[in-house]
């Protein structure tokens, strides 16, 4: 995917800032911002899945809301397909939901407890098509069909359904409208693990089947082992490491991706116990209030006097694999000062 | 129940008629409607409010007798075959005033109910729905609150009477502005309620997904908020007709209401308190009916809310 055949870039997105103000005091004035998602660029390919990972907090969840436009974004550019959405208003918005569709973390919260099965697929159809009553529930029973839900179900709420049955309805909604893109936002972190296989596995066979994208944001790293092709490491609101698969895994470079794939445990007791653990002392700092220079400066057990001072640039440290830490600034004194003019081609260098 | 596989067998469970894969989606309200004969109290509650209705529109075809006719040798009986609820204090019939009575009474508390409570949740769905307009639709909610309700309705009814009477006729002119009068000073504990509700429901993921869809506000609103806030608005509905009778009864009494020879239940019930120590039963049955009538509401609405509830519905 790197440089043989250059496939089509589906989602680009750049420099993508989504900040949450915060009021307060009597008189509810704007005294800061929670910056979620803080600066991020990444690109993903036509047929590919795109791994987000990181830990609770980080900004992947508003990341892939934001790239769906469901907030208004404070800045930055998305493209989906070639048409800008980052500023796009509501009309140009809704003539573009019937390609990027989302499945969402809770399939509980997800779906309207006062609509059945039929109701609740049907309603992307509803919005977007013009079928007749009996082409419609055609359409529902494939999409049943297709991600497994008995069509007997059709009926019946959800309630009624195990966790798993009821996040195969939320893929059979994202699917309703055939879209090329999918956000799953973390699809299997409220299912059990016999269940999170079938649920990743029917969102593996559907993207074999209908050529989908998907971005999947996850914590669960060795889940994103299995279903991605590339990965992107979140910290704090920007993207620390993005690479291939293969190469993230094998050799992490920036100093959190090591310590977060040193967490994973080992299924061999042997090979689990000899392994040294890399711990990271102390919290996330809050996205309000970020510290100074690299935002994992003050946990990185690997911190030099430059990570406090001035932000790391994105650089491509192996073919396709993109840091952003000062271990790899050839000359970290040069560099300090080159800072500002870097990071006017940051978002050109990342994810290319 | 087992996960399904990837391709699922066409009929899962043989027990299960296999007709009924290929089975349209039942109508919604057959599933309330079969859940609502499963309350009792509902049920019954039913039964007793449709016999009212029945007996204030049909009954005074069969009990002839002028509700206003006065027969002043005939007056304070108790009950006899000729008056089966005895006569008044003028000699009027007992059982055709509070026929008539009733039909002005439930009139007045179902149309003052579905004012206020269009009102109130219109007001408190576009509060909690559109951040914009929170501010100011909550203040007047907090202004109507604040109002003195008896000065307010006295200035409407000193403006209002008049014109409405000339306009509508003395009882229509009356009938609109009393329902008006309750109408709009009942709404806001609805109002506050709904927004409270709807600002809950705003963040639940199943209105992110249907904006994910690109559904509109208006057919959100319609589609995942309002049956979403059935249930408070249910509750404050079959209160709110018990209220309505309730302040009419204090209007007429205040002389703000209904003329006083025009019977409402209300209005029998304080013409009766002189008498309440010698003819108890004239307080008895105006009271008995207003109680009867907001009690089998209420069941109803109890009722109606269970059946309205997906997750309730079929135990």
């Amino acid at each position: 995917m790197l440089d043989a055949t250059p496939p089509l870039r589906l989602v680009e997105v750049r420099n993508l800032k989504m900040h949450f103000p915060i009021f307060s005091g009597l008189l509810r004035r704007r005294s800061g911002e929670v910056k979620a998602v803080d600066d991020v660029s990444f690109d993903i390919y036509e047929g590919e899945t795109l791994g987000l990972v990181g830990e609770s907090g980080c900004g992947k969840s508003t990341c892939g809301r934001a790239v769906l436009r469901l907030y208004d974004i404070t800045e930055g550019s998305i493209r989906i397909g070639g048409t800008e959405i980052g500023d796009a208003g509501y009309t140009t918005l809704r003539a573009m939901r019937p390609t990027m569709q989302m499945v969402f973390q809770d399939p509980q919260a997800s779906l309207n407890p006062r609509m059945t099965v039929a109701r609740i697929i049907g309603e992307p159809l509803d919005e977007h098509t013009s079928l007749s009553k009996a082409e419609k529930l055609d359409a529902i029973y494939d999409l049943m069909d297709a991600v497994g839900l008995n069509r007997n179900f059709a009926n019946r709420y959800p309630h009624e359904f195990s966790g798993g049955q009821r996040q195969r309805i939320g893929i059979a909604r994202a699917l309703a409208l055939n879209p090329k893109f999918i956000v799953c936002d973390e699809p299997i972190a409220a299912l059990d693990v016999s269940i999170q296989a079938q649920v990743v596995n029917l969102l593996e066979d559907l993207q074999r089947r209908l050529g989908l994208t998907y971005l999947f944001i996850s914590h669960d790293l060795s889940m994103v082992r299995h279903i991605a092709d590339r990965v992107a490491v979140m910290y704090l609101g920007k993207i620390v490491e993005l690479a291939p698969r293969d190469a993230l895994y094998a050799s992490p470079k920036h100093p959190y991706t090591e310590a977060l794939l040193s967490a994973v445990p080992e299924p061999d007791p042997n090979l689990e116990s000899a392994r040294d653990r890399i711990l990271l002392e102390g919290d996330v700092p809050s996205p309000s209030n970020p510290p100074a220079g690299c935002n994992f400066c003050t946990r990185c057990p690997k911190v030099m006097a430059v990570c406090k001072e001035h932000e790391p640039i994105t650089r491509e440290v192996a073919p396709g694999q993109f840091v952003a830490c000062h271990l790899y600034d050839e000359e970290i004194s040069e560099i300090a000062g080159k800072t500002a003019a870097h990071e006017a081609d940051q978002s050109i260098q990342q994810g290319e | 129940m087992t996960e399904p596989s990837l391709a699922p067998p066409p009929n899962q469970s043989p027990e299960q008629a296999p007709d009924q894969a290929m089975a349209a989606p039942r109508n919604q309200w057959r599933d309330v409607w079969d859940q609502f004969k499963t309350h009792k109290g509902a049920f019954l509650g039913m039964i007793v409010f449709g016999l009212f209705i029945v007996a204030v529109l049909i009954g005074p075809f069969i009990w002839s007798i002028d509700p206003t006719y006065i027969d002043i040798r005939a007056r304070n009986q108790g009950p006899t075959f000729a008056h089966p609820l005895g006569t008044d204090q003028l000699g009027r019939d007992m059982l055709a005033r509070m026929m008539a009575g009733g039909k002005v009474s439930i009139a007045v508390g179902i149309t003052a109910m579905a004012l206020s409570l269009l009102l109130g949740t219109l007001i408190g769905v576009l509060a909690g729905y559109f951040k914009r307009l929170d501010g100011p639709l909550m203040r007047l909610t907090d202004l109507f609150l604040a109002l003195p309700l008896l000065p307010l309705l006295l200035v409407m009814v000193m403006l209002f009477r008049e014109a409405l009477a000339a306009r509508y006729g003395p009882e229509t002119g009356v009938f609109i502005l009393i329902v008006v009068a309750i109408g709009i000073t009942s709404w806001m504990q609805t109002a506050r309620i709904v927004r409270g509700d709807v600002l809950a429901l705003k963040e639940r993921e199943f209105v992110l997904a249907a904006r994910s869809i690109g559904t509109p506000s208006r057919r959100m609103i319609t589609r995942h908020i309002l049956p979403n806030v059935l249930s408070p608005v249910m509750v404050s509905a079959t209160l709110g007709i018990a209220n309505a009778i309730i302040t009419e009864s204090a209007l007429s009494f205040l002389g703000l209401g209904f003329p006083p020879d025009f019977p409402t239940w209300g209005r029998l019930l304080f013409d009766a308190v002189d008498y309440l120590q010698q003819y108890p039963s004239r307080v008895m049955w105006p009271g008995l009916a207003i109680s009867a009538t907001v009690l089998s509401v209420n069941y109803i609405g109890d009722g109606l809310r269970d059946a309205l509830d997906p997750r309730i519905r079929g135990r």
